[in-house]
């Protein structure tokens, strides 16, 4: 038994269930947490696990259940509520106003502020909390200034700053490099030494079971079990969790490379606010070959994606497909050149979101034969084709004129693979094909891009979750500031340790001498 | 020297009802909400400061019905924008013309009448600074009262608690939410505030600047104002300096039609216009090479805490 288990728990929530419109987000969950202990909420996205914390923060009001803190029963109206009875939340989203500084975000909206701004002890203070928890930052800096990582460590010390015992963080490792990952730890570490509670919330089995001492498991809205962080292995975390077994292998042939598809050439491109994001970039695909791209979520992965699909002008440097300059040519060139382009953001530049699955499937087909027939569209071809697509990768939908919005984000992302590769592609450009998706439509999307590569495509795949460009990948090129820091040729034969500190702007070289001679 | 000091001196009032719409639309903006309203507003306060110091007898008393108004008629534009989250380019239009067609409708029986407005009061001692002098202290109290504004504001936006909270409103609606603040009580106020804020504009024109009610008086000066919030970068100590150079042109003009000029007058009257063109384009260009950062991140955008993406 854990110390912790004898002392009454900081917060227990008994019974919560939340609905939006027809999902059940929250049926009857329970949950508590103890002073200095790291309570985990696993489970996959759609679980339940934010929608649970929003009630905790004071965000949603839940449709029944009990909040009690230390032993007294409360009801959350707002976050205000919430942050008065010592519940901080960093969110997946920082809470952050970009234009302003570190030291303001600490205290916009502090009850019982001064009126006029004490900037000198709010620094003061900020400083003292830092050193104690090792959360160096900035405090005159504005925060669109900082990276990621020093983002989220304002969020927490916004939390600190707060006098907060009880600290929630929604899936703060997934913007981290390995190495500040590992620093993020030392210092909720450092929080549970003075007592603090910390509710982890994460789908990255290793990472919960190096930080947690309780896990509960979440599935479809309910609780599943809640397990001892000892002592527990990933597979039976990972079976709890998706409700059946989980191969984490990645079933790869070696296959011989054909000819360069895509070269680029010292690329630059800027991005939507005209700054440099894409830097003198240059690289090149062959048939059959997987080209990974890691690095930190906006390092410059979405302008490449979108300078390589034609959407954005490049500035300088060429791209060549199939050995045809394609500089500066228009998007439609590049889809009839063979270009399949899976974006981050379906719901955006993907699918229109209030058109039906044939209308989307048409939006980037209608001048292709027999699709187009003169100045006419042929919609029962569209709709054949549309219909062998939900067939063949398998998308779950009541029929083929329903807006696409009304379909779950994982056949969403099945309809948009389906159209991407239904015109077999020489070139894909995946950018996060499996965020937000459920195990099973993961393994899908995954699958469908290896039976690419087998057939001769050449795939750029951007990805942020580490575990899937190394397992996925031929080649492994990391990303900062827009340029490659390296490329590994051999993705397992480099360490998470040595990609981290390419990730964080360390050039390959020195990031591997540097690892080893240490 | 001579010639510039009463042109200069005329920029200053010919800029002033200009310059409390500009200030109050910025504080809107900042706030996060758009409003197109300002024209009808500046409209509604003109009119109606004009028929309450009628009524009354008292300027002062006129001034202070004018505010009210304005803060009332863009209550209605809060409503739409914040509580129902429609269209903010859409509800703004409309206000301005609901402004202008009321403000018309019942300003017939006021066309022609005269008023006993607020005049000049020179302030003592600094009038008598050389240029200075005559230029910034030889006019009426709201001249002076807005000078102190645009102090106050720069004050109040950068120093205390309510201007960071203002301006993070506009920035980021969901973290002022997440600190516990109440996000449309926040836009509610500021969008009356600058409402109240326009109707003075329009009421200077009418109680102060002309002291009577023309229909229409306000000739698009609610549209400049617009545009000055974007020349000012949402920043009153500039948005006073546009506003001074757009009375100014006006003023200038006035002076070449009157010196005699063989430059037709609609080209002459169409300065002020073209300028507000001119300085539209020339800030879209810099904004295109990514240097404007004054804009509120969440201008024009409703918030609604419990919509999931």
């Amino acid at each position: 038994m854990d110390s912790s288990m004898q002392q009454a728990p900081l917060v227990e929530m008994r019974g919560i269930s939340k609905a939006f419109a027809t999902v059940r987000a929250n049926a009857g969950i329970d949950f508590d947490v103890r002073p200095g202990e790291v309570h985990t909420l696993l489970g996959e996205n759609g679980a339940g696990k934010s929608t649970l914390m929003n009630i905790l923060n004071g965000l949603y009001i839940p449709d029944s259940g009990t909040i009690r803190v230390k032993g007294e029963n409360r009801r959350f109206s707002s976050p205000r509520d919430a942050i008065a009875a010592g519940i901080g939340m960093v969110h997946q989203h920082f809470m952050l106003v970009q234009v302003l500084t570190v030291w303001e975000n600490m205290i916009m909206g502090l009850p019982g502020l001064e009126a006029i701004l004490p900037k000198k002890t709010v620094i003061k203070r900020i400083q003292d909390i830092s050193t104690r928890y090792g959360l160096g930052v900035e405090p005159e800096a504005r925060v669109w200034q900082l990276s990621v990582g020093e983002q989220q460590r304002v969020e927490i010390l916004k939390m600190l700053y707060r006098r907060a015992e009880i600290l929630v963080l929604d899936e703060p490792t997934s913007v981290l490099t390995p190495q500040e990952v590992h620093h993020l730890f030392n210092t909720i570490r450092q929080m549970t030494a003075e007592g603090h509670g910390v509710v982890f919330i994460s789908h990255k089995l290793d990472e919960v079971m190096e930080i947690s001492d309780r896990i509960t498991i979440l599935r479809k809205g309910e609780v599943v079990e809640t397990l001892s962080g000892r002592n527990v292995s990933k597979e039976e975390l990972a079976e709890k969790m998706v409700g059946r077994k989980v191969v984490f292998a990645v079933d790869k042939t070696v296959l011989n490379l054909g000819e360069t598809v895509l070269e680029t050439d010292g690329v630059c491109a800027l991005n939507d606010r005209g700054l440099p994001a894409v830097r003198n970039l240059s690289l090149s695909i062959r048939e059959g070959e997987i080209l990974g791209i890691a690095g930190i979520a906006g390092n410059g992965q979405r302008e490449l994606c979108e300078a390589l699909s034609g959407l954005r002008p490049i500035q300088f440097g060429r791209v060549i497909l199939m050995g045809v300059d394609m500089t500066g040519a228009h998007p439609i060139e590049f889809i009839k050149a063979g270009v399949g382009y899976i974006p981050a953001d379906r719901k955006g530049t993907g699918l229109v979101g209030s058109m039906n699955l044939r209308e989307n499937f048409n939006l980037k087909n209608f001048w292709r034969k027999p699709y187009s027939r003169g100045i006419f569209l042929s919609w029962e071809n569209v709709a054949g084709e549309t219909g062998r697509i939900v067939e063949r990768f398998g998308v779950a939908t009541p029929g083929l004129g329903v807006p696409v919005r009304n379909l779950s984000g994982g056949n969403q992302q099945r309809l948009m693979l389906g159209r991407e590769l239904s015109g077999t592609p020489r070139l894909i450009v995946a950018m996060q094909p499996t965020w937000g998706l459920d195990v099973g439509a993961t393994e899908f999307v995954r699958d469908q891009l290896l039976r690419q590569r087998e057939r001769g495509a050449a795939i750029l795949l951007v990805s942020e979750d580490l575990e899937e460009v190394m397992a996925l990948s031929d080649r492994l090129a990391v990303i900062h500031k827009g340029e490659i820091m390296g490329v590994v040729d051999d993705p397992r034969g480099v360490t998470e340790e040595e990609l981290g500190l390419m990730m964080a702007g360390i050039p390959m070289s020195a990031a591997v001498r540097g690892e080893r001679s240490l | 020297m001579e010639i510039l000091v009463p042109i200069l001196s005329a920029a200053i009032r010919s800029g002033t009802p200009i310059l409390y719409a500009t200030l109050g639309e910025i504080l809107t903006e900042k706030a996060g909400v758009l409003n197109l309203g300002l024209e009808g507003l500046m409209l509604l306060g003109a009119f109606s400061g004009f028929s309450a110091t009628m009524v009354t007898g008292n300027p002062w008393l006129g001034l202070a019905v004018a505010v009210l108004v304005g803060m009332l008629v863009s209550a209605i534009h809060a409503f739409l924008c914040v509580s129902m989250g429609a269209n903010q380019v859409v509800s703004g239009l409309a206000i301005t013309m609901f402004g202008t067609g009321l403000s018309a409708l019942l300003g017939k029986a006021y066309v022609g009448e005269t008023i006993r407005g607020i005049g000049v009061m020179p302030v003592p001692l600094l009038e008598k600074i050389p240029i200075l002098g005559p230029v910034f202290f030889n006019h009426d109290p709201l001249v002076y009262a807005s000078y102190l504004l645009v102090g106050f504001l720069c004050w109040f936006i950068a120093s205390t608690r309510w201007g960071l909270t203002l301006r993070a409103v506009g920035e980021n609606p969901r973290a002022v939410d997440s600190a516990g603040l109440n996000v449309t009580l926040l836009r509610y106020a500021y969008t009356m505030i600058g409402g109240g804020f326009a109707a003075l504009g329009g009421a200077y024109l009418s109680v102060v600047y002309t002291q009577m009610w023309v229909e229409m008086m306000t000739a698009g000066r609610g549209w400049i104002a617009v545009a000055l919030v974007i020349f000012g970068i949402w920043n009153p100590l500039r948005a006073a300096f546009g506003s001074y150079l757009f009375g100014g042109v006006g003023a200038l003009q006035l002076r070449i039609q009157a010196a005699g000029t063989t430059i037709p007058a609609p080209l002459l009257l169409m300065l002020p216009y073209v300028l507000t063109i001119a300085v539209l384009v020339a800030i879209s260009i810099k904004k295109g090479k990514g240097i404007l950062l004054g804009a509120p991140a969440a201008l024009g955008q409703p918030f609604h805490r419990e919509e999931r993406d």
